[in-house]
This record gives C-alpha cells, sequence and structure tokens, in this order.
C-alpha cells in the first residue's frame, strides 16, 4: 500500500519535476495555484502524461516512460475527487453510486456493495434525489460513496474544501477524515491552505513552480521548513535576507538588526520567525520598536513593528492575544525574537 | 394541389440532418482536443460554407460532384451513378450548407461542459463511449438540440445550392424553395403563395421548438446544474 512518484514535464513557462514516496498516511501537495500540485494529481490518475519517469501505486507500475507503460486511466484504479465533487447531473444519487460499481460484472454482488456502501455512508433515503438537490455535505458523502465503492487503490483529493465557507467547511473536513480513517490507504491531497494541510495529512510535499522544495513529516515541515518558499507556504510571515555574522549571529538586512541563531547551516540566506513565536520583553535578541499598526483579527492582533534606533525597509510583524495586547498597549515596546524560534532558510 | 415538394423538403431536410447530427458532434469533439494550429485551420476551413453565398458552394459541388469531374466521374465509373440532378444529390447541397450551424452550436456546448465530471468517470472505470453518450451528451443537450432542430430549418429552405445541383423537375426533384420559385416566374402567384404559407408555418413552428429548448435550458441552469 504505498505511492510511488517521479516524474518531469515540460510545461512551457517552467517544468514539472516532482520525485515523492509515500505509505499508507495522508500526503499534501501544498502550493500556491498554477504551482504543478494539481497536475501532478492528474499525472497519478492518468490524466495527464508525463514527459518521462515513472509512477507506481502498491505493486502496479501505472507510468514507465522507458517501459513504455501508460495505463488509461480506468485501469489505474485511482479515487479521484474534486473540490466540485463532479456528480454527474444528469443520474439520480443511486445511478451515480452504481457507476462506481460498474467493474463487478455480476448483477446481484453489485447490488449488494451499492446498498452496503450507501447504508455506510448514511445516504440511502437520497437515492432518488438528483445532485443539484442535494446540500454541499451530502454531495460529498455521494462522491465519497461514489469513489469508495469502486474499490480504489489510492484516494486522489483536488482541493477538497476550497469553495467552502468555514462553517461548512470544519464539518466537511472531519466527514473525509473519517472516510480517510476507514480507507486506510495512501490518499494524497492537494491543497493551497496550511491549515487544512496540517489537520488533514501526516506528510507535505511544499511545491513551487514545479519542484518540490520541502518534503517530510508535518511536524518537521513546520518546525524547519528550510527553504524561503516552504516557510512562505506554511504560514511564515517575517522573512529577511541575512549576512553571516558569526558561527551564531546573523545581519538580517531587511529589519537592520544582527540576530543571535542556534546554527547557521550552509547556503542560509535568510530567516523567518512565525509572527506569534515572538515575545513581548526582554531576552538574546530582543529590540525596542514603534508600533505602526495595529490589525485587528477575531481573537488576536497583529502589530506591525519597525525598529526604533536603526529602522530597516521592512517591518516585524506580531501576533499577540487580545487581552494580552490591551494590557501592555503603547506606542512603543520591547520585543524579542527567540533564537530557536528563527528559521534558517535558503532559496 | 400536389405535396411532392413538401414530402421531397422534408425527406432531404431528415437525411441531411442525422447525417450532420452526427458529422457535427463528431468533429466538435475531436477538433476541440486538437493542437491550436490544426484546430484554427480547420475551424475557419468548417464554418466558411456558413458565409459564403449558397451559389458558391452549389458551384464548388458540381466541379467535384459533376458527372465529368473527380468524383462525380469516379461514381459514374464504378457504380454508373449520376451523382447530380437526382433528388438525392440536394442532401449533398444541403448537408454542406447545414454543416457549421450543428458544427457551431456542438462545439459550443462541449465547451461549456465541466472536463471532471468525464475525469471522474475514467477513474471509475467508466469506458470512454459510455462518457461520451451518457454524460457528456446529456449535459449538452440543450444546445445540442437547439443545433439540430436549426439545421433541419435551414435545410428545409435550402435553395441556392439545391437548385443548381439538382435543378427543378416537378415530381422528382422540386423541393419547396424551388418551387415557389419556379411558381413565381411562371406566374402562377395564387400557387406561389399557397408554398409560402405552408414554409411559414413549417419555419414557425421549428423557431418555436427553438425558444422552448433554449427557455427549458436556462431554467435548469439556474436550478443549480
Amino acid at each position: 500500500m504505498s505511492l510511488y512518484l517521479d516524474i518531469e514535464k515540460d510545461l512551457g513557462s517552467f517544468r514539472l519535476k516532482v520525485k515523492l514516496e509515500a505509505g499508507d498516511e495522508t500526503l499534501a501537495l501544498l502550493g500556491a495555484s498554477g504551482c504543478g500540485k494539481s497536475l501532478t494529481l492528474k499525472c497519478i490518475a492518468g490524466i495527464e502524461t508525463p514527459d518521462k519517469g515513472r509512477i507506481v501505486v502498491d505493486d502496479t507500475v501505472l507510468f514507465d516512460s522507458e517501459a513504455k507503460i501508460n495505463l488509461s486511466p480506468q485501469q489505474r484504479r485511482t479515487g479521484l475527487m474534486f473540490q466540485s465533487y463532479a456528480l454527474f447531473p444528469n443520474m439520480t444519487v443511486l445511478q451515480n453510486i452504481n457507476t462506481g460499481a460498474n467493474r463487478e460484472p455480476d448483477k446481484a454482488k453489485r447490488k449488494a456493495a451499492v446498498e452496503a456502501i450507501m447504508d455506510s455512508f448514511g445516504i440511502s433515503e437520497l437515492s432518488n434525489r438528483y445532485p443539484h438537490q442535494l446540500s454541499g455535505g451530502q454531495q460529498q458523502r455521494v462522491a465519497l460513496a461514489r469513489i469508495m465503492v469502486s474499490a480504489p487503490k489510492i484516494l486522489l483529493l483536488d482541493e477538497p474544501f476550497s469553495a467552502l465557507d468555514s462553517h461548512l467547511r470544519f464539518q466537511l473536513e472531519r466527514e473525509l477524515r473519517n472516510a480517510i480513517h476507514d480507507f486506510g490507504k495512501t490518499v494524497v491531497l492537494v491543497s493551497h491552505d496550511r491549515d487544512e494541510v496540517f489537520r488533514m495529512s501526516d506528510s507535505i510535499a511544499v511545491m513551487d513552480m514545479g519542484q518540490v522544495h520541502r518534503f517530510g513529516k508535518k511536524a518537521e515541515v513546520f518546525s524547519s521548513p528550510m527553504t524561503r518558499k516552504a516557510a512562505i507556504l506554511t504560514g511564515c510571515k517575517n522573512i529577511s535576507a541575512i549576512e553571516r555574522l558569526g558561527d551564531d549571529t546573523v545581519y538580517a538586512t531587511d529589519w537592520n538588526i544582527p540576530l543571535k541563531v542556534k546554527s547557521i547551516p550552509e547556503g542560509a540566506n535568510a530567516v523567518g520567525i512565525r509572527m506569534h513565536d515572538i515575545v513581548p520583553g526582554m531576552g538574546e535578541n530582543a529590540f525596542r520598536c514603534t508600533v505602526v499598526e495595529e490589525i485587528e483579527n477575531p481573537f488576536s492582533y497583529s502589530i506591525m513593528l519597525r525598529v526604533s534606533e536603526h529602522p530597516g525597509d521592512s517591518l516585524i510583524g506580531w501576533e499577540v492575544d487580545k487581552a494580552r495586547w490591551h494590557s501592555m498597549r503603547a506606542d512603543e515596546i520591547t520585543i524579542n525574537l527567540p533564537a530557536e524560534a528563527i528559521l534558517l532558510l535558503e532559496d | 394541389m400536389d405535396w411532392f415538394p413538401l414530402y421531397n423538403s422534408i425527406r432531404i431536410a431528415a437525411i441531411s440532418t442525422v447525417i450532420i447530427f452526427f458529422l457535427g458532434i463528431f468533429s466538435a469533439y475531436y477538433i476541440a482536443k486538437a493542437p491550436r494550429l490544426i484546430k484554427g485551420v480547420l475551424d475557419v476551413f468548417l464554418t466558411l460554407p456558413l458565409v459564403l453565398p449558397p451559389t458558391v458552394v452549389g458551384y464548388l459541388l458540381l466541379r467535384v460532384l459533376g458527372p465529368k469531374r473527380i468524383i462525380g466521374a469516379w461514381a459514374l465509373e464504378l457504380f454508373g451513378l449520376k451523382l447530380t440532378m437526382t433528388w438525392w444529390s440536394a442532401i449533398f447541397a444541403t448537408t454542406v450548407v447545414i454543416f457549421p450551424l450543428m458544427y457551431r452550436t456542438a462545439r459550443g456546448a462541449f465547451e461549456s461542459f465541466d472536463e471532471t465530471l468525464a475525469y471522474s468517470a475514467q477513474s471509475l472505470g467508466l469506458s470512454n463511449t459510455y462518457i461520451f453518450w451518457r454524460i457528456r451528451m446529456p449535459y449538452c443537450k440543450q444546445g445540442i438540440l437547439a443545433g439540430t432542430v436549426l439545421a433541419f430549418a435551414r435545410a428545409l429552405g435550402e435553395y441556392g445550392a439545391t437548385s443548381m445541383i439538382c435543378g427543378y423537375t416537378p415530381g422528382r426533384t422540386a423541393t419547396i424553395s424551388t418551387t415557389v420559385y419556379q411558381l413565381w416566374r411562371t406566374n402562377d402567384d395564387g400557387a406561389a403563395f399557397r408554398w409560402v404559407l405552408v414554409n411559414l408555418a413549417i419555419s414557425f413552428v421549428v423557431l418555436l421548438a427553438v425558444n422552448m429548448l433554449e427557455k427549458k435550458n436556462s431554467s435548469k441552469k439556474k436550478g443549480g446544474i
């Protein structure tokens, strides 16, 4: 139960070059729109053909440019789900789910499989409805049931929630997580939303311009993104270029301040710090800052700061709890950038 | 009143429409997938009969189907078949003239198709033939039906190319439009007027059908499909 993927495809403006592996887990492809993550998914499903490379699911070779293997989408047994759910509008719920069971030649078995899956997804009462008569949650359940009855070897989810509002999204995410848990095999999730990716996945591949910038376990990728792109895509908003001053000291050129860090890896040319990792008060990297702007979020403030004495070109953003900011609000404050929270990044 | 022209017009239009239904749909489907350059060239070439005067189309058809021309001579030699001046010669003319109508509407309908439906269906293991007839065509049904009805109406009224390729022989090649012209030319105003009324009635019904199809289409789209 696994996925092995090593493909290349020329896209004109850039080249898709992806190498990934995953076991029985959820692998997220995280990236901005147009980075090649959806295309990667389509290559696995067989809708797009890579120029060269190899795709293996379980022990089945789906694509191998050297061995001239290229299975049709029908032969690949992938469960592909789109944000729109792609339910066939001219068919009822029952007919839609029946299409998923088309590989089963025995009529009685097919009927039993369809009934069982509809029962387990709680959609038996909807069997005669048409897709446009269903709520978003019901549509997702029908789409999942249709995929699951086809017994896929791998589940491919293309931006499953990006069009939904946050309330519905929360509910549907929970249902999908449960379905993924029951599925128990490899799942590839494509998303541009780091929160969704964090909640849904076990490993993450951060993609930009067709390249994988960082690939690893979820916790590692977030705690040590290693590349500038990965830092940005995992939500790090404070990033500055650096000059090396010593073994554990760098000069952050965008903020015009020296910073003590844990260690400086070879090739590092930038630092980043997440907005909520900054703390008020004294410490090894403490600076007196002027408050430039206060942005109110539902449960916190984003305070935009400029170093008072020798201001740099960029502001530093600090996210602080509402009550805390109310108790300490001032025009000028001292903040500390803890050395262990500073991310050292390369391009 | 001799009803032959009505019968002849309808059978020519019906046969042409059946041919064009499949030709138009398949060209639209495959050309949409073709590389850009080929698509552009074929698109211009296939839409040409829509803007050319029907007499020009008739002339060009005579140049290939005439008994002394390439295809015409070949058919005559091989099957002893004369491709012009028979009632079914008009099918060539109407087919060429109405093809762009069907092709254009089918292409428009196919372009509105949500390709994720086809991708999902392929992954579920459904054959491409099934996807075409059971998912793509139903999705584009209204547009394609409207195109078919329009093509049929246009085929019924075809005059220029038809009169050139099969002339006017009462009881053999006469259609409504060639009959109206012939009757008017021979000063039989009353008879010509009766055929005009017949033609108006048919066109009225056809356009009503097109409008109803389009209305049904838009109300269904509002329903959230």
